[in-house]
């Protein structure tokens, strides 16, 4: 399979996902540069986590606007498969490629540990190699995870399954502990509704090897590999 | 000519820095703050437009990237 990982600048996780797609899985990957807008080669798009445009204005305020997001659109809309991951979350919130917004984080703290999410949709492409009400250990890095959407979207994203992870404990129990940041629902990875396009908060690619201290996020990527 | 325009957080979002600002002035013994919204200001100098066609450009400027609508309400003022 052929990836693009999407370089804006100020992304810092781009060569985490790169190295992850390309030495631990063995598959095709290549860097996008932000300006380039011809991606028709590559079955799937990885927008990789960091700080594009330092989060002026907004998270991914900026980004949304480079060249390469239209590209990204029309790639969606043909079906294709989309990761936004932390900062390309927050960017596919911004093009509206997914609904909601992020606000920061309740505690208005930059939080980094690894917590606890539960898997509540295995039968999409970004999950399906998942089992039902898995609970992954990922890390979270970010100032601005606190998912908002108004009452009417929160319901549609639960009616449609278009919640993909939630915040949990240990044992898999959504609770108000376990939400690191406020997020509504204790959100933290939604997909659309055609279920092409995935953004979701936490690290994947931080614990895609045992060195790491979690293989779960390896789960992720291989739930993509299997869909094509 | 010269637009301001403010952003806040909506009503209906919680604001949790204006809410840490608010305890901080309580604290400080400024019991009567009820409440704080915290927002962005932003100065932009316009050139070659009439004031009605600069207060369309600005609102379409807030609608496309400003404020994020979602979460954020926003209001302008056009001096000069």
């Amino acid at each position: 399979m052929k990836f693009g990982v999407v370089v804006f600048p100020g992304s810092n996780c781009d060569y985490d996902c790169y190295h992850v797609l390309k030495h631990v899985l063995n598959q095709q990957a290549e860097f996008v540069w932000h300006k380039d807008w011809d991606i028709k080669k590559f079955d799937c798009i990885v927008l990789p986590g960091g700080f594009s445009y330092g989060d002026y204005l907004r998270t991914g305020a900026i980004a949304r606007f480079s060249p390469v997001m239209e590209s990204i659109v029309h790639h969606s809309n043909q079906g294709k498969p989309v990761i936004g991951i932390c900062n390309g979350f927050q960017i596919l919130l911004e093009a509206g490629l997914l609904p909601g917004a992020m606000l920061r984080n309740d505690s208005l703290k930059f939080v980094c540990r690894h917590v606890y999410l539960r898997v509540e949709n295995t039968e999409t492409p970004f999950t399906r190699k998942t089992k039902k009400d898995e609970v992954l250990r990922l890390p979270i890095a970010h100032g601005e995870g606190n998912y908002f959407a108004p009452k009417p979207v929160l319901d549609g994203l639960i009616k449609n399954r278009q919640i993909l992870l939630r915040y949990t404990d240990e044992t898999g129990t959504v609770t108000e502990g376990a939400n690191p940041n406020g997020s509504r629902e204790n959100i933290a990875g939604i997909c659309n509704l055609k279920g092409n396009v995935f953004g979701l908060m936490p690290h994947p690619e931080r614990a895609s090897e045992r060195e790491l201290g979690s293989t779960d996020g390896i789960k992720i990527f291989k739930s993509i590999l299997s869909s094509s | 000519m010269k637009a301001k325009v403010y952003v806040t957080l909506k009503k209906s979002v919680l604001d949790p820095q204006g809410k840490t600002v608010q305890h901080a002035l309580s604290s400080l013994g400024f019991h009567e703050v009820k409440d704080v919204r915290m927002g962005k200001y932003i100065e932009l100098e316009l050139d070659g437009l009439d004031k009605s066609k600069a207060e369309s450009k600005v609102r379409a400027m807030c609608e496309k990237l400003l404020a994020n609508t979602v979460i954020e309400e926003y209001r302008y003022e056009i001096q000069g």
